[in-house]
C-alpha cells in the first residue's frame, strides 16, 4: 500500500500527460502524429508478429556487449591512472579530448572499419560507456582516504593485499556510480548506433519505421520503450548498491 | 639497556603561500622499551606531524628516528598508529579487520581476531560492519586491529578525543587493563592533560609552534591511579601552568 502511494504522484503525472497529449492530437486534428491508443495498438501489433522482442533483445545485446566490453577495459585502466601518476599524466589529456567527442561522429569511421553488422553500433556504444567509467574510477582512486592507505602501509601488506582489501573496495562505491552513468549513456545512444543497424533494434525500429512509410505511432512506440527499458536497467544497476559491500558508503 | 626509541634533532617545515612553516623544531628525547610516554601540547602546535614522523610517515627534514637503534626508514608493522579520526576499514567487518595485518601463514587467523575481539569487548559484534557500531566501539577495533599484530610499539594520536567524556574514561580503563596484559611501548599524543596523567609514565609538554620540548613531568602514580589525589591534582595544575593557564 505504501509503495502504490509513493507511485501515485508520477502516475498522475503520467496520466495527465497522455491526457493532454491526446486532447492536442484531437484538437489539432493531426492525420500523422499518433493518439496514445495508436501508439497502443502498433505496440500491440509488434508483440503478436514477435519483431517486438527480437528489437528489444538486439538492442540489449548490442548494448550490454559494448558496456561490459567499457567496464573491462574502463575500470583496470581507470584504477591504473588513478593509482600510478604518470599514467594518469600520459593518459588523461586523450581522455579528456576523446570524451566529448559524440558517438555519432564516429559513425563514418565505424562503417569503414566494422562495417554494418553488429559490430559498429557495438564500438559506438563502447566508445560511450568507457569514458564515464575510466574517468569515474580514476576520481575514485584519487579521492580514496590517505588515513586507509596509510593503515595499509603501517601493517606492512604486500601489494596485493592492499589493491584488493583497500583499493578496490574504497573506489567500488564510486566504480558503480561510473557503471550506472555508462549504462545510461550506452542506452542513450543505441539510436544513433543502430541508425547504421542492418535489420534490428529499436533505433532501427525508429528509422525504419519513419523512412518506411511515416508510421509515427511505431516511432512513438520505439520511444517509450527505449525509455522504459532505460528505466528498468538504471534499476537494476541501482541494486548494486545494495550489495553488502558497499553498504559502508550508503549508510547513514 | 638502550633506548626503544631514540628522537634525535628532528625539524620539520612544510611550504606554504607565505613562505615556509616551521612545525617541528628540533626535537631530542628517548623513550624506554615497556614505557608509556604522552607528549601534550596546545592544538595545531604540530603534535601530529611528530608523531608521524616518529611512526615513519613523514621524513624529517633533519635528524633522525631510530626504533632498537635501527634508523627509521618508512612505517612498519613493529609500531602500529591508532588515530583521532580512525582508519578501521569500512568495507571489512569486525573480524575481516582485525584479520587485516596478519600477513604470512597463521595457521588460526580467525581464531586469534575473535580473542582479540572479546578482549577488548566486542565479543558477537565479529560480523558486524563498523558502520553498524558506535564510535566506543569502532575505537575499540581499532585497537583490537592494532595489537592483534603484536606490535612492539603503539602510537596513539589523540586516540580518544573524539569520543563523548565517559566513553573516552571507559576507553583509558580498558586500555590500562589491555596494557598490563601485554607489554608494549606507548607513545601518546593527547591534548588532555588528565589523560596524560592517567595513562603515562612521563609527560613530555610541547611549546607552540614549532613544537618544541619545554618541560618534562615524570608521574610516579601506581596504577589504579586516583585522578582526585592532590598529588594528581598538583601535577595537572603544574602542567598547565606550562601552558600559561
Amino acid at each position: 500500500m505504501g509503495r502504490v502511494r509513493q507511485l501515485l504522484p508520477a502516475l498522475a503525472m503520467a496520466a495527465l500527460l497522455v491526457a493532454v497529449w491526446w486532447a492536442a492530437v484531437v484538437e489539432t486534428k493531426s492525420v500523422i502524429f499518433p493518439t496514445p491508443l495508436q501508439v497502443v495498438t502498433a505496440t500491440l501489433d509488434l508483440v503478436q508478429q514477435g519483431t517486438l522482442w527480437d528489437h528489444i533483445g538486439a538492442s540489449l545485446f548490442r548494448v550490454g556487449t559494448g558496456f561490459l566490453l567499457a567496464v573491462l577495459v574502463g575500470v583496470p585502466l581507470g584504477l591504473w591512472m588513478g593509482w600510478v601518476k604518470g599514467a594518469f599524466m600520459t593518459l588523461n589529456p586523450l581522455v579528456q579530448i576523446l570524451r566529448p567527442i559524440s558517438p555519432i561522429a564516429w559513425i563514418p569511421l565505424a562503417i569503414l572499419w566494422f562495417g554494418v553488422g553488429d559490430l559498429s553500433p557495438i564500438f559506438l556504444i563502447f566508445l560511450s560507456s568507457v569514458f564515464p567509467t575510466i574517468v569515474q574510477t580514476a576520481d575514485g582512486v584519487h579521492t580514496i582516504d590517505r588515513k586507509y592507505i596509510w593503515a595499509a602501509e603501517n601493517f606492512g601488506v604486500s601489494r596485493a593485499k592492499l589493491f584488493l582489501q583497500v583499493v578496490i573496495p574504497a573506489v567500488l562505491p564510486q566504480i558503480i556510480v561510473g557503471m550506472r552513468v555508462s549504462l545510461g549513456v550506452a542506452w542513450l545512444v543505441v539510436v544513433a548506433a543502430e541508425m547504421i543497424a542492418l535489420r534490428s533494434g529499436l533505433g532501427y525500429l525508429i528509422i525504419d519505421s519513419r523512412n518506411a512509410g511515416n508510421r509515427y505511432d511505431l516511432v512513438v512506440a520505439g520511444m517509450v520503450i527505449i525509455g522504459i527499458t532505460g528505466l528498468l536497467l538504471d534499476g537494476m544497476m541501482r541494486r548494486l548498491q545494495l550489495l553488502k559491500v558497499v553498504g559502508w558508503r550508503y549508510a547513514r | 639497556m638502550p633506548a626503544k626509541i631514540v628522537v634525535k634533532d628532528i625539524a620539520k617545515s612544510y611550504s606554504t603561500a607565505k613562505g615556509p612553516l616551521n612545525v617541528v623544531g628540533d626535537i631530542n628525547f628517548t623513550v624506554d622499551d615497556g614505557e608509556f610516554v604522552a607528549i601534550v601540547g596546545p592544538s595545531g602546535c604540530g603534535k601530529t606531524t611528530l608523531l608521524n614522523i616518529i611512526a615513519g610517515f613523514v621524513h624529517p627534514d633533519q635528524g633522525q628516528v631510530a626504533v632498537d637503534g635501527e634508523p627509521r626508514d618508512g612505517p612498519s608493522p613493529k609500531g602500529i598508529v591508532i588515530s583521532q579520526q580512525g582508519s578501521v576499514f569500512p568495507w571489512l567487518t569486525v573480524r575481516q579487520n582485525l584479520m587485516f595485518g596478519l600477513n604470512g601463514y597463521h595457521p588460526d587467523k580467525k581464531e586469534l581476531a575473535d580473542r582479540y575481539a572479546s578482549m577488548v569487548g566486542l565479543k558477537g559484534f565479529e560480523k558486524g560492519y563498523p558502520h553498524q557500531l558506535s564510535g566506543g566501539m569502532l575505537k575499540r577495533v581499532e585497537l583490537a586491529r592494532a595489537l592483534v599484530v603484536k606490535p612492539e610499539i603503539l602510537y596513539m594520536d589523540e586516540p580518544l578525543s573524539a569520543l563523548d567524556a565517559l566513553t573516552s574514561i571507559q576507553m583509558r580503563i580498558e586500555l590500562l587493563r589491555i596494557l598490563a596484559e601485554e607489554r608494549h611501548t606507548c607513545v601518546l599524543i593527547t591534548h588532555d592533560v588528565e589523560e596524560a596523567i592517567h595513562l603515562a609514565d612521563r609527560i613530555l609538554v610541547l611549546s607552540a609552534r614549532p613544537a618544541t620540548i619545554q618541560a618534562e613531568f615524570e608521574v610516579p602514580f601506581a596504577h589504579p591511579r586516583n585522578l582526585l589525589s592532590p598529588a594528581a591534582i598538583a601535577l595537572k595544575a603544574a602542567i598547565l601552568r606550562e601552558f600559561g593557564l
